[in-house]
C-alpha cells in the first residue's frame, strides 16, 4: 500500500482494520448505495446484483472494477423498474461540466 | 492544466462514471430507497470495523485452540460466527500444511469473505488475477512474491456467492511464546487469501 495514500487531505485515512479499502470517495459511496438498494429493494438478497456484476465484468473484463460495479448497479435498478434510463441521462446532463 | 504543486486543493472534475454514480444515488434517494445515513454507516463499518483483522483473530484462535481449529475446518461458518463475526454465504476454511498451499480466487466477479477480510484488494478483482490463478497458479504466486517449492501441492479454490474460502496459514515457527493477540498481529490479509505465506 502506498503510504502517501494514507494521508489524503491531511487526515489520517482509516487503517484500524489493517487496510485502506477505497481508492476514491465515489467508490465508497456507490458501494454503500448498492448495499442500501440490496437492503431496501431486494430484502438483503445480494444475488441479483452479483449476477449483474458478473455480466458487467464479463462484457468488459478490462474495465476498472468500480466502473463495472456502477454499470451493474444501474442495470439492476433499471431492470427492477426503480428508475428509468432517461432520468439518469437527464440527471447526468444537469450536473453540468 | 498541471497540478504539480498539489497545494491548490482544486477539485478534479468528476469523471463520467463518477457522475453516473452520483446521478444514481440522487435519483434513488429521491425515491426514498436510500435510508438517511445508510451509505455513511456502511462506509464507516467497512473502513473501521470490518477488515482482515477479524480474519486474523479467527486464524490466531485456531492456532492456539486445537478444538476450535477442528471446528473451523469442519464448519467454517459456525466457527466464524462463534467469534462474533457475520458471514456472507458459507465460509469454508482450508488449511495450509508443510506440503499443501491453498489460494483463493473468484473467477467470475469478486466473491470474498468480506465479514472477516474486509473488501477485496484491487488485484483480486482484476481480470489477470482471476484468469491466471486458475491457469498458472505457481507462476502467478511466484510473481506475487510467494515462491513455493516444486513439491508443494497448490490448491486453487474458486469462491462463489454460496461459498467463500478462508486460507488458514501455517503458524510460523518460533511463536510458541506469543499471546493470541500477538499471533493475530502476524496474520496478513494476503496469507488468508493464499498469495503469501507467513
Amino acid at each position: 500500500m502506498n503510504p502517501e495514500l494514507s494521508d489524503v487531505d491531511g487526515a489520517a485515512a482509516p487503517r484500524r482494520n489493517g487496510e485502506l479499502v477505497f481508492d476514491a470517495p465515489w467508490q465508497s459511496r456507490v458501494f454503500g448505495l448498492c448495499a442500501a438498494i440490496v437492503q431496501t429493494c431486494f430484502n438483503g438478497d445480494r444475488d441479483p446484483f452479483r449476477q449483474q456484476l458478473i455480466a458487467a465484468i464479463g462484457a468488459e473484463p478490462d474495465r476498472p472494477y468500480w466502473d463495472s460495479w456502477t454499470v451493474a448497479l444501474q442495470r439492476l435498478v433499471l431492470e427492477a423498474g426503480l428508475i428509468d434510463e432517461l432520468a439518469i441521462e437527464r440527471h447526468i446532463g444537469a450536473q453540468g461540466t | 492544466m498541471s497540478d504539480d504543486h498539489g497545494h491548490g486543493h482544486q477539485p478534479t472534475p468528476p469523471s463520467p462514471i463518477e457522475r453516473r454514480a452520483a446521478a444514481l444515488e440522487e435519483l434513488l434517494a429521491e425515491k426514498g430507497l436510500v435510508p438517511q445515513g445508510f451509505i455513511e454507516d456502511v462506509i464507516r463499518l467497512y473502513e473501521n470495523d470490518i477488515g482482515p483483522l477479524n480474519g486474523a483473530r479467527v486464524v490466531a484462535h485456531a492456532w492456539v485452540d486445537p478444538q476450535y481449529r477442528a471446528r473451523l475446518l469442519e464448519d467454517g461458518t459456525g466457527a466464524v460466527v462463534e467469534l462474533g463475526f457475520g458471514t456472507p454465504g458459507n465460509i469454508v476454511a482450508v488449511e495450509n500444511t508443510a506440503r499443501v498451499h491453498n489460494v483463493v480466487v473468484c473467477t467470475l466477479c469478486s466473491c470474498y469473505p468480506w465479514s472477516i477480510l474486509g473488501l477485496p484488494p484491487a488485484w483480486y478483482k482484476d481480470a489477470p488475477y482471476r484468469a491466471r490463478m486458475v491457469r498458472e497458479p505457481r507462476l502467478l504466486l511466484r510473481e506475487m512474491g510467494c515462491k513455493l517449492p516444486d513439491e508443494f501441492d497448490i490448491r486453487v479454490w474458486d469462491s462463489s456467492a454460496e461459498v467463500r474460502y478462508l486460507v488458514v496459514p501455517e503458524r510460523p515457527v518460533g511463536t510458541d511464546d506469543l499471546s493470541e493477540e500477538e499471533l493475530a498481529a502476524l496474520v496478513t490479509r494476503d496469507s488468508m487469501i493464499g498469495v503469501a505465506r507467513l
